[in-house]
């Protein structure tokens, strides 16, 4: 079938482009994308998880786009209007349409928005997005938003609800979705096929609203193992591979038939430090004998941040393919601040520290747990803060945990289901483009019922600060918002709640001709593609 | 005969119980899958609610008889990460991975049994010495290296061969495969090539000695002096002895040639069953680990049963009942 | 796939076996290779100009220098460095510990268990012996590759981890080869003798049938050694073998694997190297044995 209509398409082509023309020019209307993560559905609400959204955007629009700097713009809406701290109110775009051919209403919103508390068996659903908000038809190009409490982030989540056709989706499951049953969309290409474990294929959808889309078909291929995803462009398999592993992107821009883009991720890569415990289980004497945990004393905590020579992380490790911080996010987002200063590397000034909280000449024992295979070089990263921190008189070792079980002994491994480790290196997104989810996650105080601290593995806690970002959670105003954001970013910074080490960039490389627009966000779009 | 065949699948159940119980309590002690299912960010909130919403939050034994019972509604489990049947998902993958053993094992015939048929002829031309000491490389080199040098070379260097994934596929005869067209081959050629290594040095060796066994024999000797021609010889009377080990040996190899996917498979982004397993794996989803066990060890009987008919009807001195030697 | 092998008849023929095996230049070049690479890997922390598993001697600033390379120490990096500045050299040395050490492991182990196993089976026969044979049959069906996964996946990483995967995927080898040739023996005149004068079983086991079972569990042994050190390189290639930071042959390999197209071909080069000459060495050896213990291919 897949053969029979890629080589009508083909033919199809080569006539319309006459005798004369080489088959390239035909082929070339094709794109081919290696991603390094397999998407594990077509269902858009069904996983939470960057490959699947970044293939649902292709199909599936949302209400708000997010551009690749993660700025918010016009989806589906049209315009919006704050009614009150709890009530907004959206226009949607007129004269949308949906692949079946059926108009764009506020009625698939409302049928969307209902959808995505209920898929079945969804490991990791959009359910917070929509939560303590209810959604009213106003009239067919109206929808009114009631909010429980004031929702500054309204928009970041709803750019991240792919909106479903009422009429095909109603009644489908994701297994139908998979099929292409019911994997109707307004987006800029149709759904066509989806093989687990090897490719996603869209085609051009002529009638989207913002134009016919500049490739007639993608695919997208799923090419996990780094070397093999480089040969693959290398060798002409794919046209562009996302994710381009940090050894190869230094010789691969300078290739000639190849072309690299890169920008700055979300993603922070950060230490997290024992601070709930007076005797840490990992941390030791240099004789084996239990020792008062020393990372509750501020003095320590500064003299481990300034012992990481952070540059020479991004230089060596990562190879220049990330950007040493002192904070959560890239200071070209909003909320972050302009006045924290990446820690300066200085190793006497650390020894002095040390020396100060009574630490030196004894020196002590650390072990640092991260994950092996999470994040880009995870392992080789943990082995350079040890050998750092070994230079300055703490003796450390390195032990790598493979992510699930990482991940699970970091969290719940400890007694009472507390945090097991020392110090451990993990990764973080701000999905939303700004830092009061990080930090409510990262630094809040652990609190379930409030839902902060929820990655909290090191179970910081700073009154002042969590009560600023209270504050800011409540306001709505963009700028006074992003000052307190700002100011309780300074706040946990200063009292060192987590060691920040670098951003990694997010990496491109295209067959030459190829332009791809870098995204902030990790997503790998056609549509960022031009020629 | 047929006791034979019904205590073979008796053996063949009880393997698969145990596999199926140790795979299902010891992926409970690795870790929570839910870390690997929810994203990065996620909430505590929705950690638990995922636990919840998959039993996680129940202990092993409840999980497992819950497992019991939905096997005895013929539901086999689903996949965590993909949702759907994990039996399904599995005999997806098959077809991708039965075509990649199956060439293998091609391969290994056509390229190992004249060489070895030659090496057990000539066992002192310095072309069967070489012959020999690549079969010990072939032995010897680790799969997933050779894979990575088998890309380096043909794909981005000289740019002959497509470096990974599978050609079009069509369904020919109720069996899905990509092995109609050109293209497909191009895509199968390295990876089976890969796959083939192990088994193109084991055809080697046993041609050889099976060979110089045989050209001991009376009968080769006897040809020999009635002046037959040795292209005869050869053809006749030593390819007909030494095809009964080799057949026998190659049907066996063929499950290992299955697992051995896995590295391939990995390498070459082969969308085949082997790196559904090893995603599996490190994704602790363990419906479709379990899923795996189960479809795989029935495979592997199935062959070796086949093997063990067809070698009780090639060779009648072989009893099915006392199989051990 | 001859596992059953005849014995010498002898023991005095041992040195007669000394100099059949050393008739045949390949396979004494092979015996050197592994008494070279067990040498080097014995005397490894004197060899070695740098202790890799140290982090206070290792520097990131020495990370990815081709061979020949100056360290931030001062010594050269004759085979250069790896990705976090280990010089390569002193990692393969040690790393050569890391895997003979889990080969050879392993496979004494296994032997061990599987001698017992197989002469107990061979000995007592009956029920016993079908038991165990029903056992080492279904474990023989699986392939070893696959089981190894499974179990590593289950036990998590680490040396001892590996270790038992290994014993695992091993054991039945044995248990079946010395089945094979203790049955042989039990058969003979001997073995009768012995049991009749009201020996007791095992010391007839192991003074009478065990030394003549010998000859193929050391066959089965350089075959088993060699193919144990290549599993452990490639489940640690697959992600689920020895942890990275004390890394064997295989994390070396797999750690340089990710450099391999730009060019840095040393980090996975020179450690796949020194991996295939090991299995090589042993394979050589192996090969030799083979034929001298098995006087049918002879003459």
């Amino acid at each position: 079938m897949t053969l029979t209509r890629r080589s009508l398409a083909l033919t199809a082509a080569l006539l319309a482009g006459g005798l004369g023309l080489p088959a390239v020019s035909a082929v070339a209307q094709e794109l081919k994308i290696g991603l390094s993560s397999e998407p594990s559905s077509a269902d858009p609400h069904f996983h939470n998880l960057t490959p699947n959204n970044a293939v649902a955007r292709h199909v599936f629009e949302p209400l708000i786009f997010m551009d690749e700097f993660q700025r918010l713009g016009f989806g589906l809406a049209q315009s919006w209007k704050v009614l009150d701290d709890l009530t907004w109110e959206f226009k949607l775009k007129a004269n949308v349409k949906f692949h079946d051919g059926s108009p764009f209403t506020a009625d698939d919103v409302i049928f969307t928005m209902n959808r995505v508390p209920n898929v079945p068996q969804s490991p990791a659903p959009k359910t917070s997005y929509v939560r303590g908000k209810t959604f009213e038809k106003v009239d067919d190009l109206t929808i009114r938003v009631k909010t429980a409490k004031p929702e500054p982030l309204m928009l970041n989540h709803l750019a991240q609800i792919e909106i479903m056709s009422a009429k095909a989706a109603a009644n489908v499951t994701t297994q139908d979705l998979n099929a292409g049953k019911g994997t109707v969309g307004t987006g800029p290409y149709q759904f066509v096929e989806f093989v687990p474990g090897d490719r996603y294929v869209v085609k051009a959808n002529a009638e989207h609203w913002g134009g016919k889309p500049r490739w007639e078909r993608v695919t997208f291929r799923f090419l996990k193992s780094d070397p093999t995803r480089v040969a693959a462009l290398l060798s002409g398999d794919v046209d562009i591979i996302e994710n381009v592993p940090t050894a190869d992107a230094a010789r691969l821009s300078k290739d000639a038939r190849v072309t690299v883009s890169s920008a700055l991720s979300n993603r922070i890569i950060y230490l997290h430090m024992d601070r709930h415990r007076e005797d840490s289980p990992f941390i030791k004497a240099k004789d084996g004998s239990a020792i008062k945990n020393p990372l509750n004393d501020l003095r320590v905590r500064k003299a481990l941040s300034m012992a990481l020579n952070r540059q020479a992380i991004v230089e060596r490790i990562m190879e220049n393919e990330a950007v040493s911080t002192g904070q959560l996010l890239p200071d070209t987002y909003a909320g972050t601040s302009k006045k924290i200063k990446i820690p300066a590397y200085d190793v006497d000034g650390a020894r002095k520290l040390l020396t100060e909280a009574g630490l030196l000449p004894a020196g002590f024992k650390l072990t640092i747990h991260g994950p092996n295979g999470r994040y880009t070089n995870d392992t080789k990263i943990i082995e350079a803060v040890a050998q750092m921190f070994t230079r300055i008189g703490i003796e450390t070792t390195v032990e790598t945990l493979p992510p699930a079980v990482f991940f699970t002994r970091a969290s719940t491994g400890g007694p009472n289901r507390t945090p097991e480790f020392s110090m451990i290196l993990a990764g973080w997104s701000a999905g939303t483009g700004e830092p009061s989810d990080t930090l409510k996650a990262l630094l809040g105080t652990f609190n379930p019922q409030a839902g902060t601290g929820a990655a909290n593995r090191g179970r910081f806690s700073n009154a002042k600060m969590d009560e600023l970002l209270a504050k800011a959670l409540a306001t709505v105003n963009d700028q006074q918002r992003n000052a307190l954001l700002a100011e309780a970013t300074e706040v946990a910074m200063e009292d060192v709640g987590i060691i920040p080490i670098f951003f990694p960039k997010n990496t491109w490389a295209a067959k030459k001709g190829l332009k791809v627009t870098a995204r902030t966000d990790e997503y790998t779009l056609a549509m960022s593609v031009a020629r | 005969m047929l006791a034979f065949i019904i205590r073979r699948f008796a053996q063949a159940l009880f393997v698969v119980v145990a596999m199926v119980v140790i795979v299902f309590f010891g992926t409970n002690v690795v870790g929570d899958p839910v870390w690997m299912m929810v994203p990065g960010d996620a909430t505590q909130e929705q950690v638990e609610e995922v636990r919840r919403a998959f039993g996680f939050d129940q202990p092993v034994y409840v999980q497992f008889f819950r497992f019991l019972a939905d096997i005895a509604q013929g539901d086999f489990g689903r996949s965590y990460v993909h949702g759907g049947s994990a039996i399904r998902l599995i005999l997806d993958r098959m077809p991708a991975t039965l075509e990649l053993a199956v060439v293998a094992l091609i391969f290994a015939v056509i390229i190992g049994l004249p060489l070895g048929l030659f090496a057990g002829l000539k066992p002192d031309h310095p072309a069967s010495r070489a012959i020999m000491a690549g079969s010990i490389l072939g032995f010897s080199l680790p799969t997933f290296w050779v894979g990575l040098m088998l890309i380096m070379f043909f794909a981005v260097m000289l740019g002959w061969l497509p470096a990974t994934g599978r050609g079009p596929v069509t369904t020919f005869l109720g069996i899905e495969t990509s092995l109609h067209t050109l293209k497909g081959w191009q895509h199968i050629a390295l990876p089976a090539l890969n796959l083939a290594l192990l088994k193109i040095s084991l055809v080697i060796r046993l041609a050889r000695s099976g060979t110089r066994e045989a050209s001991l024999q009376d009968y080769v000797k006897f040809a020999r002096a009635k002046g037959l021609s040795p292209r005869r010889i050869v053809g006749v009377h030593i390819l007909k002895n030494i095809m009964i080990p080799i057949v026998t040996v190659l049907g066996l190899e063929f499950g290992s040639l299955v697992a051995f996917s896995v590295v391939t498979e990995t390498i070459f982004a082969w969308p085949g069953m082997g790196k559904l397993l090893l995603e599996s794996i490190q994704r602790l989803d363990r419906p479709l680990v379990v899923a795996y066990v189960m479809v795989v060890v029935l495979l592997f009987v199935t062959i070796n049963l086949i093997v063990d008919i067809l070698y009780s009807a090639l060779d009648p001195r072989v009893r099915l009942a006392g199989k051990s030697e | 796939m001859s596992d059953v092998v005849a014995t010498p008849r002898a023991k005095g023929e041992f040195a007669r076996f000394v100099d059949r095996f050393l008739e045949d230049r390949v396979a004494v070049f092979g015996l050197g290779l592994i008494t070279l690479i067990v040498l080097l890997a014995v005397f490894a922390p004197l060899i070695a100009p740098q202790n890799p598993y140290d982090l206070a001697k290792v520097d990131i600033m020495d990370s990815r220098q081709p061979p020949g390379s100056k360290s931030m120490d001062g010594f050269t990096m004759w085979l250069g460095s790896d990705g976090v500045g280990r010089d390569l050299w002193s990692g393969i040395l040690y790393g050569l510990r890391i895997s003979l050490m889990v080969g050879l492991l392993s496979g004494l182990i296994a032997a061990t268990i599987g001698l017992c196993i197989g002469l107990i089976a061979a000995y007592f026969g009956g029920r016993i012996e079908n038991v165990i044979m029903r056992i080492v049959d279904l474990q023989l069906s699986l392939p070893s590759v696959l089981v190894a996964l499974i179990l590593v996946a289950l036990l998590g990483k680490g040396v001892d981890k590996i270790i038992i995967a290994l014993i695992v995927v091993q054991w039945a080898y044995y248990a079946r080869t010395v089945r094979g040739s203790a049955l042989v023996e039990r058969r003979k005149e001997y073995v009768e003798a012995a049991r009749s004068l009201g020996l007791s079983h095992t010391r007839t086991m192991l003074k009478h049938i065990l030394p003549n079972c010998l000859a193929p569990v050391i066959v089965i042994a350089t075959v088993q050694t060699a193919h144990a050190i290549s599993l452990e390189a490639t489940l640690s290639f697959l992600g689920v073998g020895l942890p990275q930071t004390e890394p064997s042959l295989g994390v070396l390999i797999s750690n340089g694997f990710q450099y391999m197209l730009s060019g840095k071909y040393w980090i996975s080069f020179f450690p796949g190297v020194a991996l295939l000459l090991t299995i090589v060495g042993i394979n050589l050896v192996g090969d030799r044995l083979r034929d001298v213990l098995n006087p049918r291919l002879e003459k």
